[in-house]
């Protein structure tokens, strides 16, 4: 039979109030029980506790807000589990941090897609999902699934939305014919010296760069011919903008008449009244974002969550407030036409205008290459 | 009384200035100084013979590459120089601009010194981080000085001062100043004035009273200022980030974007050992001749 603590501390006390033990014995079992239960209790009670919230990072500024509103406050609601969130600028930063903490201190991440997957996959960071536990996976599209089970056969994330990093301009400078006509070759204009922006991101950086040197991003032949490109834009840029939040700041504010932009972050601007357009030019960077859930998280938990955020009319909510499309199948699910409106919405389901970057290419040259923006962005 | 004659309990028993209790007493901050630093700079340096694999895994088999890459890329001479020319005239200006105040706080004859004192930390009151980005409205190009040589005809077109290697060390300057003020007024309060009236009395001119007497006293506070601003500013990440173009990153910069960007632990680490050793070592001089006393003094206000 097993004892629970109190049982024993209870027999203790019997058998010293007996005088089977001495007061010096019963004195020093019982320091050694309070320790053992004092060392224990700060991660046994971690582990056997209702959960009461969970923790989930995410981008902040408009995307993060709209997942707030119409996600995670319902969601409190109907379950009393509160979800306790946190924003990154940058990606990495949240792998780093989950690395250097326990498992299960972060728990869902927003994550920036396949090329991210492989490298959680990579630091031993990812979960195990039990989809049967996630119903409204059902109407996610396959074509969205099917990259992230190429890597892991059982899922530790789920796909939830997508956009692209296109190119944003000011209207009151730049004409939209200008830019249509221009594309990406806007970004290392001169005549645009000091006002042109761009993400502080290699993969964004060199996928510009292949574009602008007329390649292919995921099949980059010449990749001296990138740098250069990217070091044109570096010396006729003003700022490298680090967040969605500065991008927003930076072009509402006129610092910056053109950059690369994430389509929701412009599609954000532009329903605040500010003149800026937004272009995709072809073989423009297409990216999915996924809900990913970290070893240790409490699985039970963010299944539930993540059912519930893809619930139609919660993730319908959640994509006109953060304005990218969601991960819903169009053959399978009503969207309605503001999310038909949205700049990358693919009507297919099939994902197959949109170019994504091949994440084993990426994989394989992104230590190399993010080294090298690094030092590119510092004036080498 | 001597110790041999002492009552057993008497021996037993420990005095006020007993090595033992002295400690006791440091055993906790020494506690609290191994666990949170000695330990996790030896972790750090163990952790630069790592093998970096790929980004965000390490493997623990040793290697000295992150230590020959550290040693042979010039890239990395470059900025750690730059770092420290950035610092030293961040520290060289702090110094020259310091002064003044400093001295006027110290001799004037206001009766309400305490509020001057009091403005010189008031900054510390507010956030590091809202302070350095208040000089994104006053530098950018829709920044308070811009706009208003825009609105009096002085420039037709905005200036380029944000994102600059100026508006770094203006940053730096601005977090820096109070303790380089408060690093020479401790120093010029300890000077004793009748000196300064002898040194009239005996036929010295007020400028030659300060040459002579007062300056030379206050040497040391500056010293100690020099040195902090040095090390602040030599170690400082998020100034140059905020205010800064990526050409103007300091060693800081290049630490947390090979740790946090290109998550490369192991080469991360080796940089933050040189920055470490570099600073240290400045520190260490610093204290060989002139001792810490002035820093604590200048700190404690």
């Amino acid at each position: 039979m097993k004892l629970s603590s109190t049982t024993r501390l209870e027999r203790l006390k019997d058998r010293y109030q007996q005088g089977d033990l001495d007061r010096r014995r019963f004195l020093g079992l019982t320091a050694a029980a309070a320790a053992s239960a004092g060392i224990f209790l700060p991660w046994g009670n971690k582990a056997l506790a209702q959960v009461k919230n969970v923790r989930f990072d995410g981008w902040g500024g408009t995307v993060q807000e709209a997942m707030d509103k119409y996600a995670f406050q319902p969601y409190t609601a109907k379950t009393s589990i509160s979800v306790v969130q946190g924003t990154f600028g940058d990606e990495t930063e949240i792998i780093a941090k989950a690395k250097t903490s326990a498992p299960g201190d972060f728990q869902i991440v927003h994550s920036s897609g396949v090329e991210y997957y492989v490298r959680y996959v990579n630091s031993g960071l990812t979960s195990e999902i039990n989809e049967a536990n996630i119903p409204n996976m059902a109407n996610v599209m396959q074509a969205m699934i099917d990259p992230f089970r190429k890597i892991t056969p059982k899922l530790s994330a789920v796909p939830y939305n997508y956009g692209t990093t296109g190119i944003a301009y000011n209207t009151t400078v730049i004409s939209p014919e200008e830019a249509a006509a221009k594309g990406a070759a806007l970004l290392t204009d001169p005549a645009y010296k000091g006002k042109i922006g761009g993400y502080d991101s290699m993969t964004t950086r060199v996928w510009y760069g292949a574009l602008g040197s007329g390649q292919d991003p995921n099949n980059i032949q010449d990749i001296e011919a990138v740098w250069a490109k990217v070091r044109e834009q570096r010396d006729l840029a003003k700022k490298f903008w680090a967040s969605g939040a500065e991008l927003m700041d930076l072009l509402s504010k006129g610092e910056i008449v053109v950059s690369e932009a994430w389509s929701g972050r412009v599609a954000a601007l532009q329903q605040q009244g500010h003149p800026i357009g937004y272009i995709d030019p072809p073989g423009s960077y297409a990216w999915m974002e996924d809900l990913l859930v970290l070893k240790g998280s409490p699985m039970a938990e963010c299944e539930e969550l993540i059912n519930f955020m893809l619930d139609v009319e919660t993730s319908i909510a959640v994509s006109e407030g953060q304005s990218y499309p969601p991960s819903l199948d169009p053959t399978k699910v009503e969207l309605t036409d503001k999310i038909k409106a949205m700049p990358a919405f693919d009507p297919t389901g099939k994902m197959e205008s949109l170019t994504f970057a091949d994440p084993i290419y990426w994989a394989e040259h992104e230590t190399d290459w993010a080294k090298q923006w690094d030092r590119i962005a510092k004036g080498a | 009384m001597t110790a041999d004659r002492l009552p057993a309990t008497a021996k037993r028993g420990w005095s006020l200035y007993d090595p033992r209790l002295a400690w006791l007493l440091v055993a906790p901050a020494a506690l609290l100084l191994i666990c949170f630093m000695i330990l996790p700079i030896v972790v750090m340096g163990i952790y630069t013979f790592y093998t970096f694999v790929t980004a965000g895994v390490e493997e623990a088999s040793l290697t000295v590459a992150n230590w020959h890459e550290f040693f042979t890329d010039s890239y990395y001479h470059g900025f750690l120089l730059k770092t420290l020319r950035v610092g030293m005239v961040t520290a060289l200006i702090c110094a020259v601009v310091g002064y003044f105040p400093a001295y006027f706080i110290w001799a004037t004859a206001f009766r309400q010194k305490w509020l001057l004192l009091l403005l010189l930390i008031v900054p510390f009151w507010i956030s590091f981080t809202i302070r350095t980005f208040s000089w994104i409205h006053i530098l950018g190009e829709q920044g308070l000085i811009n706009v208003w040589a825009m609105k009096l005809g002085l420039i037709e077109a905005p200036m380029q001062m944000l994102y600059t290697e100026g508006a770094v060390i203006m940053g730096l300057l601005h977090f820096l100043l109070p303790y380089m003020i408060l690093n020479i007024y401790v120093s010029l309060e300890g000077i004793d004035r009748t000196l300064v009236q002898a040194a009239r009395s005996m036929g010295c001119t007020n400028a030659q009273a300060f040459r002579e007497v007062t300056l030379p006293l206050s040497l040391p506070g500056l010293a100690a200022g020099l040195m902090l601003c040095f090390v602040l500013a030599a170690g400082s990440y998020v100034t140059p980030q905020l205010l800064g173009s990526g050409r103007d990153a300091l060693f800081g910069n290049l630490i947390y974007d090979t740790i946090m960007g290109q998550l490369n632990w192991p080469m991360g680490a080796t940089l933050s050992i040189v920055l470490f050793f570099i600073l240290g070592s400045v520190a260490a001089i610093y204290t060989r001749f002139m001792g810490m006393s002035q820093i604590v003094k200048g700190l404690g206000g």
